[in-house]
Order: structure tokens, then C-alpha cells, then sequence
């Protein structure tokens, strides 16, 4: 907690407005926002804990297990969805055997789903760990996955 | 400034800067509402009390809404009525459908809707949300599937109790209230006063029952049943069975207690009067040491879960004294247990309550001795009120009776604690006494009778003034705490309550649609203390006999040992 | 008070040049101003299109790969990272200006064609396949036989206002911004005009809401402007989150500076001293971007305290949005910066009145800001001359789906949808048969071809029963099934819903559930389930019609709008899912019918053990058959076939 105390000294003003950025560097730093950071930030502020807690759980960006080695990213925008993502979502899940916002056992992959990349002239697209895979088929994304996986086994 | 405006092609009158709601209601045209609460600002989540207003496009929430002078408004046209009606059945198709089980059944906002919108079949079909009943906690039962997500309890516990254990979590149809971290509110800083219970429209948050335990000990041949009730139930379950305030309500709960099959009954005032005598010894020692000033009430078990959790700092200046249901229970398995030589593990103690923390507080470790427990179960005013009609008792048709000696007498002193100011009423009515051998000339001390949340008095003991205050609502709690801690505000005694009122308002009374229950129920009590004619703790005979014959004196090394307790700061997720 | 001191030269003579009028300027600042605004070049420039669309296609492989080249060979080459142009299936693009010579743009130039792209070029070779086209610039000598950007059927017929420099400039150069006459109008403001003046202009202007409401923007700045408060907030909303819109992404990553100096003058206008850019966390292309032309500005004294000597103080902080498609709504945007869950409250209030922190607060989108200098540099009436009656200006649309051309345009107010859909971005792919846009975003709608003539304005689309929403349009062909965009919509919204208001939060649940039983088999067809399937269908328009006329917000008032209008317009299609369980796009697959091809079929037996139904039979070693009143169409059997023996219809 010792990195959550530094961070917070860079804020100026510990007040709720700077709640979210708060909990964005948290999970910059720590990959996700643990009980423990969420304890320490609402002493920090002052706020509930439920509060805290709650406005979390509202927004996307935030999860609370950690992520998996490899952050798979699946965007579910309207023109990926025309061009099957949601097959290719459950396909991953299948394959993985999670879910958005879940880490596999072996803390190898972790998926989230994102409603747009923005990249919508080249759907389907994922990224992983910020490299882009797009005009995805069902045999690239195996061999993607598989890819992965072979670079751990390595 | 008034205007007229068209409600339902008739003219009304409004006053500027009023919601459409209030100027309906005042006209005495009802609009539903789910989310609305009173002296809250609306939020407009329910959309309950949507009207139609000539001239804008969509319907509009008449709660958050301000009425204007060119309003024409149609509150029950047939779009108006179609939207409510959709809105229910929309609620109602992720609801279990099991009224009949239900808690609240019979006096549940939602079932009332469904009923007035004649809501007869499941036309929105759908999957319902599959969740946990969270029974953690030994005061408050959540039920998630049956919450309407109106959030009248996270605004309560928040806005008005300081302590801000739930609040929404998730999203649109996953959202869900929670406390932090979505732990079971055992986990949680939930002080267990139940406001939540009391605004709550649905059986989503009720008591944690204890029939079960009950029946079973009533039909324990070993068991000897023995039940003491709090001074604030009567008025209250007078409510609830529609008697006339000038019957003897005691009387009637003494006999219907023995008819259910209690052996020996009390009221908790008896207790209270002691509690008096011990926290004015106590008051006078420390003023005399001029030490652990000031002094702060601890018969509130959620203020002091409160203090343990959020305000350790204060912990030292509590009152060690029990409250009176513990006093109550202490003496039932010691005094009263030695006097008619039963075995104090045969007693089964009941203690009926306006209040759901007392739960919480019959099952505190520091209130049992040699592994036996003060108080076996602590059941709710609602809870009692289910247990008459269980027996099939007619209240109408019963004797009052009186209530059981050694610890039958009471004064009005003791019933006071029903009410914001009331333990401070009685405590220094005693004081002065103790102080100055008199009786004070006037027992009523008005600043404490408001009905403002922080109520402050001044009394002269001799050459010097000693300042004190009531509040109730743990927010109110928390801006006095703040000003004695930042020494803005100097106070010899501080009583707190955590429910708004005190108890007569607290989280295990009966859940009513009456605006005007809580100040009749204090109203009440006073009429009471008018009436009684021992008015204070040290007069009570009984008390003065309990300290001949069992304690000796206030603060005794006996009294300390049986009568006093402990606290310690509690680890929460705050 | 704090006075800037200018770092370097280039820094004195910039703000040098933003005092100055056009006609002042010298010939040695002439001179200099042509080399930064890229007018004339010394050495080779290279353009590489670093747009996160840009990237996903592979820019950045392509630009270490052009760097490398350029090292190898010492080309002493100037490259430059910049936004991009708009033409989604032409990414990486590359553009390449030799001195003396038009600037060149490549299209599709990933990794492995770098090297002989730059063979060519540099050897004087255009390779026409890559080629999109030349820059116009009256200053340099022209290729032959190239067309102009400008004549490119992409480019033809669009009106580039606020999109005029991306992909063009270096968006990391205030120097460039400045050189093509940047800041000037933030300047002409500050000196020369009093606060309501700057109102006026943008009233007059004509300029509406680019977020989809078209709401006036001059008029909402005179609210904010009227009230008095001690702080007054402007806010970019910059969160963007309907899927298939990245307009202003394309901006801020393209001309960032543009966006600054149009919110600089936003809050001139409104007397706001504190400006937020509430930006998508991911935009991590656009948050970069932004943080340097804000420091950028600072340093010259664009932004900050005292600007240029003026007295008006202003400066701007960026904010991630952590990810709501709710907090697109105003109420629920200043939730969310409070540092609260981004729940919209009732209005009025206004936010123009009372928002953040209850002070008065002026929340513009990207795209809407953007256009600010143009209308005060250029001045009122220019802009109301672009468009049509009413509808000043152009708009920026981002087209994708079943399209040739996808990309980001910007058409003048008064085109034809069928122009934009046909003449722009090509229709739909060789061979299809086109079926309408979608337009608005998740809870827009859809518009058939037969009303493709529509001109583009608020109201005329509006009267068709849609929306220009933020600038969404994703482009449907034969192959795509209306119900399933629908259910995806519907499925969006709510997820999306902050579901604090129960219409909104129960009734996109159910249309949901309804949209999903229209588009799947009945797992056992008995009466009961037919029965609550056209229960379903019947209940969905007068849901729509509860959640329109009840919801809290615009989210909720709007999201049964692609439901509302499809039923308008596509009403066979849910009559063909409904009575007939078919799916003339193929695309609902669990009303697919499988059947087992018997020439293929071994008779391993593996289907039928995957088949939940128990609605495939058959001996082992022998072909294998499926009852079809049984089959769900889970498709677990096709999937399983190691012999591609499996078939549906």
C-alpha cells in the first residue's frame, strides 16, 4: 500500500472530485482496484467505502480482480457486432473459460469487452495487451490465442 | 404568492415555487409515488407520479417538477394511467411472486399499487434476477429480489443516520444496492437502527424474525418465560391495534404477554429508573473530578455501535451504565433469580423492543456472564404485534393487568425514554436532587420537549450551570460530536439517539403511512408523565427496595459489576 | 501574477505572428511561415497516419519501418506522425511531399511495402496502385496524371470545416497550427470583442449542438452567459461512446489545437475560466495528443493567466471518463466529474444554470467546439452561408458496416443521405442489395432505402422518425438482419442504462428478452411459449411507448427508438421471424434448421452426443439424421463435425 500512499500525495486536493482520477492511477499502478485500496482511499477522502465501492462498480474501466498476463480486449461495436464479434466474444470465452471482466486460473488471460474501438472500417477487432488484431476470422483468432498461450509455455 | 392553475379541468390553487406533487396533494389529489420521501429532494427515479401536462411533449414527474402559472394538468388520463400501470407491471415482472409469504404482505406500497392500478395478470413476461438473501446480520434481513431499487434506504441511511453502509452498485439492470466491497452487512458499518426497515416500501429489508426461537421456548416444558417490554411499544402498539389512548395499554400488554404463555412480566422502565440512579452517580463523580465530561448517553445500542465504529475517540466519555433492556435482563437472572431460587438457566428472557439493534445488542459478548446471556431474544414492536394475532389474543376483549413485582412499579421518569430529550429529562430531574436534596419545582424542562433534532438546555446545580443536549438522527449526532471535538460547543451531558425522535421513532416500530405517528406516539408519552404521579427515578419504591435489598447503592461494587459494561473500537469497512 | 517567459525564439516569434494581421506579416516572416506550415519543404516529408484506426490497420510497424529506411539510407527525411484523413480502408496511409512538389498520399502501406513504396517515390516513380491522390497546392509543381485529393470521389463532395487539417498537419506542432493562421481568431476575440459579442456571433452563426439535440449553441452559451456566478465551467464533452462514431477522436488526434483554441473562445464567451476535456479513457491516441497541445499552450501563453495581456484567464485539465455511455448526458457527466456514479438528475436545473458544483456550466461536444474559430475568424455569416436554411454549417459523420468506402466525412448541412451513403462512400460492397443506414447511434434508428432522399438536416431527419445523433452511420446490406441490430441495440442499452428510473432500467431489459425469444426457436413448441412470444411482440410497442413518454433522460426517452422505427419500416422482417421462424439474412442462427449431408456423414455419432435436443438419430457407422421439429439450432452439432457434413438452412 506502500505505492497507493505515494500516489496519493500527488494529488493536490484529496476531495471527491478527484475521486475518479484517484482510482484510475490506483488501477494504473495496481492493475485493479483491491478491497484494500478502496479502504484506504475512502479513509483518505473521507467518503463511505459504499460509495466508493458503488461508484465503481458503475463505470467500465474499473475491475477488481487482477488482470491476467495477457489483457485481451474485445470490442463490441456495431459494425464488429455485423461482422460477428459476439460469436468471436463467445468463441474466446469458450476457449479461455471467462468472462468480461474475469481472469483466467492460471492469471493468463484476462477479457473485457469494449463498446466501440473506434476502428469500425476494419471489424472485427480485439487487441491484446495493446496490439491490435483486426478483420478477425474464426481460424486467426485460434491462432492468436494459441500464440499466447505457446509464448508462455516459452 | 398562490396562483390557479387547471388540474383535471378544475381549478386549483398553487403557490409559487412549490412541485406539482405538493400543490396536488395539498388539493387532496393523490398521485403514487415510490421513490418520493419527505423532506428530501426528489430524485425522480421512480416515475411514479409522472402527470400530463398540456403543452410538453412527454409526461412529467410531478415530484421534481415546480408548478407554473399556465399549467393545465391531467393526473389520471388514460396515458397517465397506462404509463403507471406499465411502470408497476414492469417493476412487478422481476418480482417474486410471493406475496403471500412476504413480510410485508398487506401493508407493502408495491401490492397497493398493483392493487389500484388493477394490475389482475403477468402481461410484461420475463426473467427474474436471481440474488442472495443476506441474513448476516443478527438485526437486519436483506431480500435483493424483492427490492424495488427505490433507494429510500440508501438516502436514510446516508442523509439522516450518517453512516452511508449501502449504496448502489452496478448498472442498469445489474444495479443493485450493496454495502461496500457487495459484503454482507455483518461486514458492513451498519449500525442496525433499521430506519432503512421503516422507509423501505417492499419486503426487501425487514427485521431478522425470532418467531421460531420464540415458539420453541414457549413450548419448552424446562423454560421459564419471562418478558419485558420497552416504554415506547405501547403508545405504538396501540396503533396498531386501534386502542384508545386512555386505556391502560400496560395493563393489556401485561395480560396479553401472560395469554401468549410468558410467566413473568416487566416493563423496561423499571430498569430505566435505575439506569437513571447509576448515570447521575456516575454524572456527579465525574463532574466532581472533573473528568470524562461530557458525559454521553449509551442506552442507544446503534449510537454505540456508531461510536465503536466511526468515533472511538468518544468511547471514553460514554456512560458505562447498560440500557435499561439490559439492566432489565441482568436483574431478571440474578436479583430476581436468587429472590424465587430459580436457576438462572432455566430463565428464558424475551425483551420486546422499538427497535431492531437492540437485537444486536442482546447478542453483544459483553452482555453475558458465565455464559449466560443477559437476554435470550429481542423482538420487535412489529414483531410482538405478529405474535398477539398469532395466539388469536382480542386485545378488545382483555383485563389490563398489572406487571409483575419486584420490578412493577415505574415512573413516569422511565417512560420518557421513549423519547428524544427523555433520558436527559429524567436524568436531571434526578440530579437536581441528588445535588440539592429538593425536587425540582417545574419536572418539565421544555427545551427539551422541541421536536428540532438538537435540543439544548441549561440547568443551575447550586452556583453552577451544567449545559446539556438531545439530539437524534445520528447526522445531528455527528455535527454536536464535531463541535465538542473541535470545543466549538461546550456540554456536560449529551444524549443521542440514532433514530429521528428517539424511539418512539425507531427501526423495529410498525411501518405506517400516518405523517403525524411519531409526534402523537411522543405526544403520547408526555400525556403519560403528566398523568403519573411518581415522576422521578428516585422515587420509584420498587428501585429504592432493589438497592436495599440487592445492590446497595448507586455505583456499588456490585452495581458496577452487574450493571456497567464495556465497549471497544470495532473494525468495520467504513 | 505569473508572467510567461517565452522558452525560445520560435516561441517569440510565434506569438509575434498571432498578434499580427495577414497583411503585416514581413517577407523573412513570410518566408519562414511557409516552411513551418509545411508550404514549402527543404528535405523530404513523410507523413505517417498514426490515427488508432491507423493503428489497428499497423502504422506503427509502418513508421518505425519508414524510419529505419530513412536512417539506413540517411535520407534526411522529416517525418511526422499525424491524424488522419478519414478513408478507414486506405489505413496506414502515408503521405510524401519532395521538395518543390505536391504532397502524395499512399493508401494501405503496411510494413512490408514501405521499402518499395519508397523506392519508387524517391526515384520518381508513383506507384498508381497505393496512390490516392495529390495535395492541391498552387506554390508546387503537380504530378501528371494524378488526381487531386480534393477530386477523389471520397473527397469530392464533402465540405471539410473542422476535419480541414487532419491528416494533413502535424498535430503535435503548435508551430504548424499557428503558421496556417491558428489562434487568430482566439486572438481577434480576446482584443476586439466583448463576451456577448463573441454570443451573438455564434447565435447568429447559426451553429447547433453537434451531439445529436441541435440545440443552438449561442443561445445555451447567453444562458450561462447571463447568469452571474463567481466560476463559471466549460466542458468538452469528449466521451463519445456510441459505438461506430469516432468524429471527434479524428479530430482531437488530428488538430487538437483546433479544439483548444474553440473552447478558448467558448469560454471568453460564457466568462468561464475553468475548461474540462471529459475525454474516453480510451482515447490514449487523443488524451496524448491533448496533453501536449495543452502544455504546448501554456508555454506560449495560449492558455493560463493574463492571456496575451488581456486580463481574461482561462486554463483547461483533462479528465478520463472511466467508461458510461450514460455520462454522454449532461447531468450525468457532471455526476461523474463530482466524483459521483454518473446517474442523470431531473432537469431543470439546467446545467447552463446550475451544474458543476452547481455553478453555471456550458457542456459542448467536440465537434461543436471545433467549429468556433472558423465562425469567428471568418465571421458569422460565411458560416451561415455553408448549408441550408436552419441548418448552418457542415457535419462530420464516421460511416462504417456493409460499405465500400468507410471512413469519416464532413457534407454541408442540405445533402442527400443517399449522396453521403452512394456518391461518398460508394454504397454498399459489390453485388449486395443496400437495406437502409442506421443513424444516431445505439438508440437511433434505422432508415430504410425508400428515404434515402432525405436532405440532412435536424428536422427532416427528425421527421422521419430519427435522429443525425453524434454522427454514427453504419451502412446495412442483405446480410445483415434488422431484428439482430435491433436486439444488439437493445442488449446495448441496457447494459448502458444507469438504471436508476424503472422504465428505463426494466423495459430495455424486456425488450431485450422479447427481441431474443423473436429471434430464437421455442425450446419446446407447445401453446404456452407461442403464446407469450406474440404477448412479447405485442407488449413491445406500447413499452416503447411508456419508456419514450416516462424516462428520466434522453437515454431512456430514446432507447426504444431503433425497435419503434424498424417496426415502421422493416415490419416483414419481424413478421417473417415471428410466424415463418426464418431469418432472411441468415444472421439469427438459433432459427436455423440443420440437416446432416448423408455422401459426407461417417456415422461417428459425435453430433448426436452433442446435441442438447436429443434431436439427432442414427446408427453408428451409418449416416446420421436430424429431426428437425427437435432441433433448436444451437448449431453445436455443425460446429463439432469433423467432416463438414453438417448443413443448415
Amino acid at each position: 500500500m506502500e505505492k497507493l500512499d505515494n500516489l496519493l500525495k500527488k494529488f493536490p486536493e484529496l476531495s471527491r472530485d478527484n475521486l475518479i482520477p484517484i482510482l484510475q492511477a490506483t488501477q494504473d499502478e495496481y492493475g485493479y482496484l483491491s478491497e484494500e485500496s478502496i479502504k484506504r482511499i475512502s479513509l483518505a477522502l473521507k467518503l463511505p467505502a459504499s460509495k466508493v465501492y458503488g461508484l465503481s462498480t458503475f463505470y467500465n474501466q474499473f475491475r477488481f480482480s487482477p488482470p491476467g498476463k495477457f489483457h485481451i480486449r474485445v470490442c463490441h461495436g456495431t459494425t464488429c457486432h455485423m461482422n460477428n464479434a459476439g460469436l468471436f466474444l463467445k468463441e474466446i470465452q469458450k476457449i479461455l473459460g471467462i468472462g468480461d471482466g474475469e481472469t483466467s486460473r492460471d492469471g493468463l488471460f484476462s477479457l473485457e469487452v469494449l463498446s466501440c474501438i473506434g476502428a469500425c472500417g476494419q471489424a472485427p477487432v480485439i487487441s491484446i495487451n495493446g496490439k491490435f488484431y483486426d478483420r478477425l476470422t474464426k481460424e486467426k483468432l485460434k491462432s492468436v490465442l494459441l500464440t499466447y498461450r505457446n509464448m508462455e509455455a516459452v | 404568492m398562490v396562483f390557479t392553475i387547471e388540474v383535471n379541468n378544475r381549478p386549483i390553487q398553487a403557490r409559487k415555487g412549490e412541485t406539482i406533487l405538493s400543490a396536488l396533494r395539498r388539493n387532496g389529489i393523490q398521485v403514487p409515488t415510490l421513490c418520493n420521501m419527505k423532506d428530501y429532494t426528489p430524485t425522480g427515479a421512480c416515475r411514479m407520479c409522472v402527470v400530463e401536462i398540456e403543452g410538453r411533449e412527454n409526461l412529467t414527474p410531478s415530484c421534481s417538477f415546480q408548478v407554473e402559472d399556465w399549467m393545465k394538468i391531467n393526473t389520471h388520463s388514460p396515458r397517465v394511467l397506462a404509463a403507471r400501470k406499465t411502470i408497476v407491471e414492469l417493476l412487478l415482472s422481476n418480482h417474486p411472486d410471493d406475496c403471500l409469504y412476504c413480510e410485508r404482505n398487506g401493508n407493502c406500497e408495491l401490492q397497493l399499487l398493483a392493487e389500484n392500478l388493477n394490475i389482475r395478470e403477468r402481461r410484461i413476461p420475463g426473467k427474474k434476477s436471481a440474488y442472495k438473501n443476506d441474513k448476516s446480520s443478527p438485526a437486519i434481513v436483506r431480500d435483493p429480489a424483492k427490492c424495488i431499487l427505490c433507494g429510500r434506504c440508501v438516502r436514510v441511511c446516508e442523509d439522516s443516520q450518517a453512516v452511508a453502509c449501502l449504496d448502489f452498485t452496478h448498472r442498469g439492470s445489474e444495479l443493485i444496492i450493496a454495502s461496500a466491497m457487495s459484503k454482507p452487512i455483518n461486514f458492513s458499518n451498519c449500525i442496525n437502527c433499521g430506519q432503512c426497515v421503516i422507509v423501505c416500501p417492499t419486503g426487501a429489508l425487514t427485521e431478522k424474525i425470532q418467531f421460531e426461537e420464540i415458539s420453541n421456548a414457549l413450548h419448552d416444558p424446562e423454560k421459564i418465560l419471562v418478558a419485558q417490554y420497552s416504554p415506547s411499544i405501547s403508545v405504538s402498539l396501540a396503533e396498531e391495534f386501534g386502542l384508545k389512548g386512555t386505556r391502560d395499554i400496560n395493563g393489556i400488554i401485561n395480560a396479553a404477554l401472560r395469554k401468549i404463555g410468558f410467566n413473568k412480566v416487566y416493563e423496561s422502565s423499571f430498569a430505566a429508573d435505575v439506569n437513571i440512579l447509576e448515570m447521575a452517580e456516575e454524572f456527579l463523580k465525574r463532574q466532581e473530578k472533573g473528568e470524562g465530561l461530557p458525559m454521553i448517553t449509551g442506552d442507544c445500542p446503534a449510537w454505540v455501535k456508531y461510536a465503536e465504529q466511526h468515533t472511538p475517540d468518544m468511547l471514553p466519555f460514554l456512560t458505562s451504565v447498560k440500557s435499561p433492556q439490559q439492566i432489565t435482563g441482568t436483574l431478571i437472572k440474578t436479583w430476581i433469580s436468587e429472590k424465587e431460587k430459580i436457576n438462572p438457566a432455566a430463565i428464558y428472557s424475551v425483551s420486546i423492543m422499538p427497535c431492531t439493534a437492540k437485537k444486536f445488542e442482546g447478542q453483544r459478548v459483553e452482555m453475558t456472564r458465565k455464559g449466560i446471556s443477559d437476554i435470550d431474544t429481542v423482538l420487535t414492536t412489529r414483531e410482538l404485534a405478529r405474535l398477539i394475532r398469532l395466539h388469536g389474543i382480542d386485545i378488545d376483549l382483555l383485563e389490563p393487568e398489572p406487571s409483575d413485582d419486584p420490578m412493577g412499579g415505574i415512573s413516569s421518569s422511565g417512560k420518557l425514554f421513549g423519547v428524544s430529550g427523555g433520558v436527559m429529562e429524567s436524568l436531571l430531574r434526578t440530579i437536581y436532587y441528588k445535588h440539592s436534596g429538593n425536587e425540582l419545582d417545574e419536572t418539565k424542562l421544555p427545551k427539551l420537549r422541541s421536536f428540532k433534532p438538537i435540543r439544548e438546555a441549561q440547568l443551575k446545580l447550586g452556583n453552577t450551570e451544567i449545559s446539556v443536549v438531545a439530539v437524534s438522527g445520528m447526522n445531528h449526532a455527528v455535527k454536536v460530536l464535531d463541535e465538542v471535538r473541535n470545543k466549538k460547543k461546550h456540554y456536560d451531558i449529551i444524549e443521542i439517539m440514532a433514530c429521528p425522535g428517539g424511539c418512539v421513532a425507531g427501526g423495529g416500530q410498525p411501518i405506517t403511512k400516518d405523517e403525524n405517528a411519531i409526534k402523537n406516539r411522543i405526544k403520547a408519552l408526555y400525556e403519560i408523565d403528566n398523568r403519573e404521579h411518581i415522576k422521578t427515578a428516585h422515587k420509584n419504591p420498587q428501585v429504592i427496595a432493589l438497592y436495599e435489598d440487592f445492590l446497595s447503592e448507586p455505583m456499588s461494587k456490585k452495581s458496577i459489576e452487574l450493571l456497567h459494561t464495556t465497549f471497544t473500537p470495532r473494525e468495520v469497512i467504513l | 501574477m505569473e508572467e510567461i517567459i517565452l522558452n525560445s525564439e520560435t516561441d517569440v516569434f510565434l506569438m509575434q505572428v498571432v498578434h499580427l494581421d495577414k497583411v503585416e506579416y514581413t517577407h523573412s516572416m513570410e518566408s519562414r511561415l511557409e516552411y513551418l506550415r509545411h508550404d514549402k519543404v527543404g528535405r523530404p516529408l513523410i507523413l505517417v497516419s498514426m490515427g488508432t484506426a491507423s493503428q489497428v490497420a499497423g502504422s506503427d510497424a509502418t513508421y518505425a519501418k519508414i524510419c529505419q529506411y530513412s536512417e539506413e539510407r540517411n535520407l534526411d527525411a522529416e517525418i511526422i506522425q499525424s491524424g488522419s484523413i478519414g478513408m478507414s480502408q486506405a489505413e496506414p496511409v502515408v503521405s510524401i511531399q519532395m521538395p518543390g512538389r505536391t504532397r502524395l498520399f499512399f493508401s494501405n502501406i503496411t510494413e512490408d511495402r514501405v521499402g518499395s513504396l519508397l523506392d519508387d517515390v524517391f526515384h520518381n516513380t508513383i506507384p498508381a496502385e497505393f496512390c490516392i491522390g495529390q495535395l492541391r497546392n498552387d506554390k508546387h509543381e503537380g504530378y501528371r496524371d494524378t488526381l487531386f485529393l480534393d477530386e477523389t470521389g471520397f473527397m469530392k463532395l464533402q465540405k471539410r470545416v473542422v476535419l480541414k487539417n487532419t491528416g494533413i498537419v502535424n498535430p503535435e506542432s503548435i508551430e504548424e497550427y499557428i503558421a496556417r493562421g491558428g489562434f487568430k481568431a482566439f486572438v481577434k476575440t480576446i482584443k476586439h470583442y466583448s463576451s456577448e459579442e463573441i454570443c451573438d456571433m455564434v447565435e447568429n452563426s447559426g451553429l447547433r449542438g453537434r451531439s445529436g439535440s441541435g440545440y443552438p449553441t449561442g443561445k445555451k452559451w447567453k444562458i450561462a452567459y447571463h447568469t452571474s456566478s463567481d466560476q463559471k465551467y466549460l466542458i468538452c464533452n469528449a466521451e463519445e461512446s456510441d459505438p461506430g462514431a469516432f468524429m471527434d477522436r479524428a479530430i482531437m488526434e488530428g488538430d487538437p489545437f483546433l479544439l483548444l483554441e474553440g473552447m478558448a473562445i467558448a469560454a471568453y464567451g460564457i466568462t468561464a475560466t475553468k475548461g474540462i476535456i471529459y475525454i474516453r479513457t480510451e482515447y490514449y491516441q487523443s488524451i496524448k495528443r491533448l496533453e501536449h497541445a495543452i502544455s504546448r499552450a501554456r508555454e506560449i501563453g495560449i492558455l493560463g493567466h493574463n492571456i496575451l495581456g488581456s486580463g481574461f484567464n482561462f486554463d483547461i485539465i483533462l479528465r478520463k471518463g472511466p467508461g458510461a455511455f450514460v455520462c454522454g448526458e449532461e447531468t450525468a457527466l457532471i455526476n461523474s466529474l463530482e466524483g459521483k456514479r454518473g446517474m442523470p438528475q431531473s432537469k431543470p436545473p439546467y446545467p447552463a444554470t446550475s451544474g458543476l458544483h452547481r455553478k453555471p456550466t456550458i457542456i459542448n461536444n467536440v465537434e461543436t467546439l471545433s467549429n468556433i474559430p472558423a465562425i469567428v475568424g471568418k465571421g458569422p455569416d460565411w458560416f451561415n452561408s455553408i448549408g441550408v436554411e436552419n441548418n448552418a454549417g457542415t457535419k462530420v459523420f464516421a460511416i462504417s458496416g456493409n460499405i465500400r468506402f468507410p471512413g469519416l466525412i464532413e457534407v454541408p448541412f442540405g445533402m442527400s443521405l443517399r449522396s453521403i451513403v452512394f456518391d461518398i462512400a460508394g454504397g454498399p460492397p459489390e453485388g449486395k442489395k443496400f437495406k437502409g443506414i442506421h443513424m444516431g447511434g445505439p438508440a437511433g434508428s434505422v432508415i430504410p432505402v425508400s428515404l434515402l432522399d432525405t436532405p440532412l438536416t435536424f428536422e427532416s431527419i427528425k421527421e422521419i422518425g430519427s435522429g443525425i445523433g453524434s454522427g454514427g452511420i453504419i451502412a446495412m446490406d442483405e446480410d445483415t438482419c434488422i431484428l439482430d441490430m435491433v436486439k444488439y441495440f437493445m442488449d446495448f442499452m441496457q447494459r448502458q442504462s444507469c438504471g436508476k428510473c424503472i422504465p428505463c432500467r426494466e423495459g430495455t431489459r424486456r425488450m431485450t428478452e422479447i427481441l431474443e425469444s423473436i429471434t430464437r426457436k421455442p425450446v419446446n413448441d407447445n401453446g404456452h411459449t407461442t403464446l407469450e412470444r406474440f404477448k412479447g411482440v405485442m407488449q413491445l410497442e406500447s413499452l416503447a411507448a411508456v419508456m419514450k413518454d416516462t424516462s428520466l433522460c434522453g437515454l431512456g426517452q430514446s432507447a426504444p427508438n431503433p425497435v419503434l422505427s424498424t417496426l415502421r419500416h422493416f415490419r416483414e422482417e419481424y413478421e417473417e421471424h415471428i410466424f415463418d421462424r426464418k431469418c432472411r439474412s441468415n444472421r439469427c442462427t438459433e432459427l436455423r434448421t440443420y440437416f446432416i449431408d448423408v455422401e459426407l456423414c461417417t456415422g461417428c455419432s459425435l453430433c448426436a452426443k452433442k446435441c442438447p435436443s436429443d434431436a439427432i438419430f442414427g446408427t453408428p457407422r451409418h449416416p446420421y439424421f436430424v429431426v428437425e421439429e427437435k432441433c433448436i439450432g444451437c448449431g453445436l452439432c455443425y460446429e463439432s463435425c469433423k467432416f463438414s457434413a453438417i448443413h443448415y438452412k
